[in-house]
C-alpha cells in the first residue's frame, strides 16, 4: 500500500496542509482562511488536500497519454477548474441557505421579501461570474479563498443597488458568511469530477457558439484542438477516475506546526516548531538554501540553515507584527481593496512615499495622511511595501545576514511588489550573485517541512 | 507552579544569612551602623565590611522586587515620576521603590545610605543612577571608583595603578570619614582571606557541570548561589560555610548521577547549554519551567559571573591587598571587551560540552545586550554550535511575554533535538 504522510500549518491567518508521498514528493495541498477553530481549519485544509492529492495521481496515471499528446494537460487542467467551481458553487448555495436564516430571524415580514428577492439575484450573478472566471479565467489559479472571492462580489453587487437596501444586505452577509466558510462541505469525490466533466462538455460544446468578438477564446488555439479531441481521453480518465476515487487514502503519519500546532489533537513527536518547519521544507525545495526568509501573517522569521537543512540560528519579530501579513490586510482594508490588488497596484508606482514600518495602526494614519497632502495611491502603496521589505531586512541582518541561497517563503511571498523589494534589497545589500529561490508553493513550505518531518519520524520509530 | 520546594541546607543557611543581613540594616539606625549603598560588578564588599558597615546593592533589591511581584509598581511610580520607558528598569524599580517609602525585599524599611561608592565597571548607567540617588538623598558622599575598561583585552600595570590610587585616595578615605574609623590592614588581610577560599569553592561549584548529568543549573540555581558574593558576604566566615556545605551538597550530587534541583523536581539533563544574559525576575520560575519542561540544563552562564572572574584565574591576594581589590573590579564580565566575552562563551561551550548558545537578550540593559548579535554569529560560525535569541527583561513585568518566549524557545530545543537525530544517523532520516 502508498504511503502517505501529512504536514499541518497552522498559521495566524491560513491553515495549510501538505500530503507527501514516501519520495518527500507534493501530492496534494490544501488551503484555508477559515476564521473557525484550528481544528475545523485542519479538516477542511486537510480535506482539500486528499481532493488535491487524488487530481495529482489521476494525473499520473494520465503521463504517458499525456506525453503522446500534451493537449489533455489542459483537458484536466480544465477538468480541476470546473471541479474547484463546483466546490465554490456547494458553498455558496450554503451560504444562500445561511442568508435566508439570518432574513427570517433578523428582519420585519415588510421588508423580509424585499431583501430575500434581492439576495436571489445577487447570488445567482454572483453564480454565473464566478463559473465563467473559474472556466475561462484564472481564478483558480489565484488560490483566492470563498471568503475573499465572494465577499468582493457581494459588495459589488449590494452597492450598485437602491441606498436602502445596502444597510440590510450587508448585516445578512456579516452574519452568515462565518458558519458557512467554517462549514465542512464533504461530497463524493468521483461524483463531483463527473460533473465538472459534464460541465466542460457543455463548455466544449458551445465554444462554436461564443460570439466572433469573443477574442480569447477565438485565439485560444489549444482549446479549439481540445473541444475536437478531448473526447479520446474520457474513458482512460474515467477509468483511473473510478480507481483513485476509490482508493483509500491512508496517512500514515502526521506533523502539526504553526501558531496553532499545540491545539491539535495530535500526539506530542508530531508536533513541531514552524520555525523547524519552513527551512526543512525550503530546504527540500532548494537544497543550496542557506537563509530563508518567511514573512507570515503575524510574524517574519529569518532562519539560517546548514547544508543538512537544519536550523543553526533563527531571528523573529517580536512585540509588533507591523511588516507582516497582517500588515498588508489591514492596510487592504484601509484602502477597500482586496489584498491580491495590493502588489499589483504597488507596482504601477513611479516613486515611493516614505512610510514608517514600525506600526501598523501608525501606518494606517500615515497612509490616510498621505492621501490627504495629495500623493497617490500607488506610491504609497509601493512605500508601504518597501518599509515591510526593509524591516524584514534588519531581522535577516540580526540573524546573521544573507548566505547563499537565499529563499523567500510563506503567504506574502506571493505579493509581486513585496518579492520586487526583497530581490532588490537582497541583492543590493547581499551582493547580485546570491541566488534567490521562489517557489510558487510558497505558502505550503511550513506544512511540507512538517510532512517531511512526519515520514522521517516514522522511519526514525 | 505551588508545588513546595524542597530545601537543601545550604538554601536554608542562605535564607538565614540574607534575613540577618536585613535585619541588620532595618536597625541601622538604632545600632549607628553606617550604611554603603554600592553595585554588584566590581563590589568592593572586603573594604566595606572591613569598615564594619553594611552593604546595600540596589540592583539586587530590584531583582528582588522582580520576583515579589513588586517591580511593576514601583517602574510605574519611577515613571510618575518623570523617567522615559526606555531607562534600565533595575534604575526605575529602584528609584520607585525609595519614592514608595525603601520597604526592602524583606518588608523592612532599609535605611538611607551614608555613603554612595560607586564602583563604575562597564556600566554608563551606574553613574546616572547614583546621580539620580544623590538628589533622593541631598548631601550623602560619594565615592566614585573608576574602573577602566578591558578595550585592550588585558589589565596593563598602569590600569592597577590608576585603580590602587583611587581606593586608597579616594575611596578609603571616604569610608574613614563616614565610617569614623582608620582602615585596619590586618583585619582586611583576614577578611581577604577568606574571599579566597570562598573563590577557590565557587571555582570547583561551577566547575562541577562538566559532569554528565550535570549536578546543578548553573543560570536559573547558579543566580542563588553567587548570591552571598554579590550582596556583601563576599570575606565572611558566613559565606565560607555556605559554600563549603553547598559544595559538599553538589558533590553528593554528582557521585550519585543526580540532576539538579529545581522548583519543579529533580531534572532529567536532555540538553546542555550555555545562557548569555541576566535571566528575567519577574516570572522567573515560569521562565525556568520552560527550560526544565524540554530537559534543558544550563550548564555555564555569564551572568552569574558578574560578581568576579574567579574561573580565569584572578584571586584576591593579601600580600598585594588593594592590587588584587584593582583587579577584581576590572575583571568582571561587564568590564570585559567583545573578544573576550566570544572567546570566554566560546571556552564554556568547548569546556562544558554544550548542545547549544542561548541567548536572553535584556531590553532595557544595554551594557549586557550591546554586541550580544555579534557574538552569537562568531560563536555559530567559528564553533558551528546552534545559537537561539530570546528577548525580556530584568524586572518590567511589561516585556514578558510567555508566549514569545515559549514559542522561541521550543523551536529552538526542537532545533537541538533535530540535530542531534540527524546527525547521529544521516542515513536513516535524509
Amino acid at each position: 500500500m502508498n504511503k502517505y504522510y501529512l504536514g499541518v500549518d497552522l498559521g495566524s491567518t491560513t491553515s495549510k496542509a501538505v500530503i507527501i508521498n514516501d519520495r518527500d514528493e507534493i501530492i496534494g495541498r490544501g488551503i484555508t482562511n477559515t476564521r473557525a477553530n484550528y481544528r475545523v481549519a485542519v479538516d477542511i485544509a486537510r480535506l482539500e488536500s486528499i481532493y488535491n492529492a487524488r487530481f495529482f495521481l489521476i494525473k499520473k496515471l494520465l503521463n504517458e497519454e499525456i506525453k503522446i499528446n500534451p493537449i489533455y494537460q489542459r483537458y484536466l487542467d480544465d477538468i480541476e477548474k470546473a471541479f474547484q467551481y463546483l466546490q465554490f458553487k456547494k458553498r455558496l448555495s450554503s451560504l444562500l441557505s445561511q442568508l435566508k436564516l439570518t432574513v427570517e430571524s433578523r428582519f420585519s415580514d415588510f421588508i423580509r421579501d424585499k431583501i430575500y428577492t434581492n439576495i436571489e439575484n445577487i447570488i445567482e450573478k454572483i453564480d454565473t461570474l464566478i463559473k465563467d472566471e473559474y472556466l475561462s479565467g484564472n481564478l483558480g489559479s489565484k488560490n483566492q479563498f470563498f471568503r475573499d472571492i465572494v465577499n468582493e462580489k457581494y459588495h459589488d453587487e449590494v452597492t450598485a443597488l437602491d441606498i436602502d437596501m445596502f444597510e440590510p444586505l450587508m448585516l445578512a452577509f456579516d452574519k452568515s458568511i462565518t458558519p458557512v466558510e467554517n462549514e465542512m462541505v464533504e461530497f463524493d469525490f468521483r461524483e463531483l469530477v463527473y460533473d465538472a466533466m459534464s460541465i466542460l462538455e457543455d463548455k466544449y460544446n458551445g465554444l462554436a457558439n461564443r460570439t466572433y468578438n469573443d477574442v480569447s477564446v477565438h485565439f485560444d488555439a489549444e482549446l479549439n484542438l481540445l473541444k475536437g479531441s478531448y473526447g479520446k481521453i474520457t474513458d482512460t480518465f474515467k477509468e483511473h477516475l473510478d480507481r483513485v476515487a476509490g482508493q483509500d487514502f491512508h496517512i500514515s503519519n502526521m506533523v502539526g506546526t504553526g501558531y496553532g500546532r499545540a491545539l491539535l489533537p495530535f500526539p506530542e513527536e508530531c508536533i513541531k516548531s514552524e520555525i523547524l518547519c519552513h527551512a526543512f521544507g525550503a530546504h527540500a525545495i532548494f537544497p543550496g538554501t542557506r537563509t530563508v526568509l518567511d514573512i507570515g501573517g503575524q510574524d517574519t522569521k529569518a532562519i539560517q540553515v546548514d547544508s543538512h537543512g537544519l536550523v543553526t540560528s533563527f531571528y523573529m519579530n517580536d512585540r509588533c507584527a507591523a511588516g507582516c501579513g497582517r500588515y498588508l490586510g489591514y492596510i487592504a482594508d484601509e484602502l477597500n481593496i482586496s489584498l491580491n490588488e495590493l502588489g499589483s497596484t504597488a507596482l504601477s508606482a513611479t516613486k515611493e512615499t516614505n512610510i514608517c514600518s514600525t506600526c501598523t495602526v501608525f501606518a494606517g494614519a500615515e497612509l490616510r495622511e498621505q492621501l490627504n497632502v495629495g500623493e497617490k495611491r500607488e506610491d504609497i502603496l509601493a512605500g508601504l511595501h518597501k518599509a515591510i521589505v526593509m524591516r524584514a531586512m534588519s531581522l535577516i541582518a540580526r540573524s546573521g545576514g544573507v548566505r547563499n541561497e537565499f529563499t523567500f517563503t510563506g503567504g506574502v511571498a506571493r505579493n509581486k511588489a513585496v518579492l520586487k523589494y526583497v530581490t532588490e534589497l537582497v541583492k543590493k545589500n547581499y551582493g547580485d550573485d546570491l541566488k534567490i529561490n521562489i517557489h510558487t508553493d510558497s505558502i505550503f513550505m511550513g506544512a511540507l517541512g512538517g510532512a517531511m518531518f512526519a515520514r522521517r519520524n516514522v522511519n526514525i520509530n | 507552579m505551588s508545588k513546595e520546594v524542597e530545601k537543601e541546607k545550604s538554601m536554608v543557611l542562605q535564607k538565614e544569612m540574607v534575613a540577618r543581613l536585613f535585619d541588620e540594616l532595618s536597625a541601622a539606625n538604632e545600632t549607628g551602623k553606617k550604611v554603603v549603598y554600592t553595585f554588584v560588578p566590581g563590589n568592593l564588599s572586603e573594604l566595606i565590611l572591613a569598615f564594619d558597615m553594611l552593604p546595600v546593592y540596589p540592583e539586587i533589591n530590584a531583582l528582588q522586587s522582580g520576583m515579589r511581584k513588586l517591580s511593576g509598581n514601583y517602574i510605574r511610580e519611577a515613571e510618575k515620576f518623570g523617567h522615559s520607558e526606555d531607562v534600565c528598569t533595575y534604575v526605575k524599580c529602584d528609584i520607585g521603590m525609595m519614592l514608595s517609602g525603601n520597604i526592602g525585599p524583606t518588608g523592612k524599611k532599609l535605611p538611607d545610605p551614608d555613603l554612595l561608592l560607586l564602583s563604575y565597571t562597564g556600566c554608563f548607567t551606574f553613574m546616572k543612577w547614583f546621580e539620580n540617588l544623590e538628589k533622593l538623598y541631598p548631601g550623602v558622599p560619594i565615592a566614585m571608583l573608576h574602573t577602566p575598561y578591558q578595550e585592550s583585552g588585558k589589565i596593563t600595570p598602569d590600569m592597577t595603578e590608576y585603580m590602587v590610587k583611587q581606593i586608597k585616595e579616594e575611596v578609603i578615605p571616604k569610608m574613614e570619614l563616614v565610617s569614623g574609623k582608620k582602615l585596619d590592614e590586618e583585619k582586611l588581610n583576614a577578611i581577604i582571606q577568606n574571599s579566597i577560599e570562598i573563590e577557590d569553592l565557587i571555582v570547583k561549584i561551577f566547575d562541577t557541570t562538566k559532569n554528565v548529568p550535570s549536578p546543578i543549573d548553573a543560570y536559573f540555581a547558579g543566580v542563588y548561589y553567587i548570591g552571598p558574593i554579590n550582596i556583601g558576604f563576599r570575606g565572611t566566615k558566613d559565606a565560607v560555610d555556605y559554600y563549603t556545605e553547598l559544595l559538599k551538597e553538589i558533590e553528593y550530587r554528582v557521585e550519585n548521577k543526580l540532576g539538579p534541583v529545581t522548583p519543579e523536581g529533580v531534572m532529567e539533563e536532555r540538553f546542555r547549554l550555555v545562557v548569555e544574559g541576566p535571566p528575567n525576575w519577574t516570572n522567573f520560575r515560569e521562565f525556568w519551567k520552560l527550560f526544565y519542561d524540554h530537559g534543558a540544563v544550563v550548564v555555564a552562564s555569564t551572568y552569574t559571573k558578574v560578581g568576579g572572574m574567579h574561573d580565569l584565574g584572578f584571586r584576591h591576594d593579601v600580600k598585594r591587598p588593594f592590587e588584587s581589590l584593582a583587579e577584581y573590579c576590572m575583571n568582571c564580565y561587564t568590564n570585559l571587551n567583545l573578544t573576550q566575552r566570544i572567546s570566554l562563551l566560546s571556552k564554556y561551550i568547548k569546556d562544558y560540552n554544550a548542545d547549544g548558545l542561548l541567548v536572553n537578550s535584556i531590553k532595557s540593559c544595554n551594557s549586557f545586550s550591546a554586541g550580544q548579535l555579534i557574538m552569537m554569529r562568531k560563536i555559530e560560525e567559528d564553533l558551528e554550535t546552534p545559537v537561539g535569541f530570546i528577548e525580556s527583561d530584568l524586572v518590567d513585568p511589561r516585556y514578558f511575554s510567555f508566549s514569545n518566549i515559549k514559542n522561541r524557545l521550543d523551536s529552538f530545543f526542537q532545533m537541538l533535538d533535530q540535530r542531534r537525530v540527524i546527525l547521529k544517523d544521516k542515513t536513516a532520516v535524509i
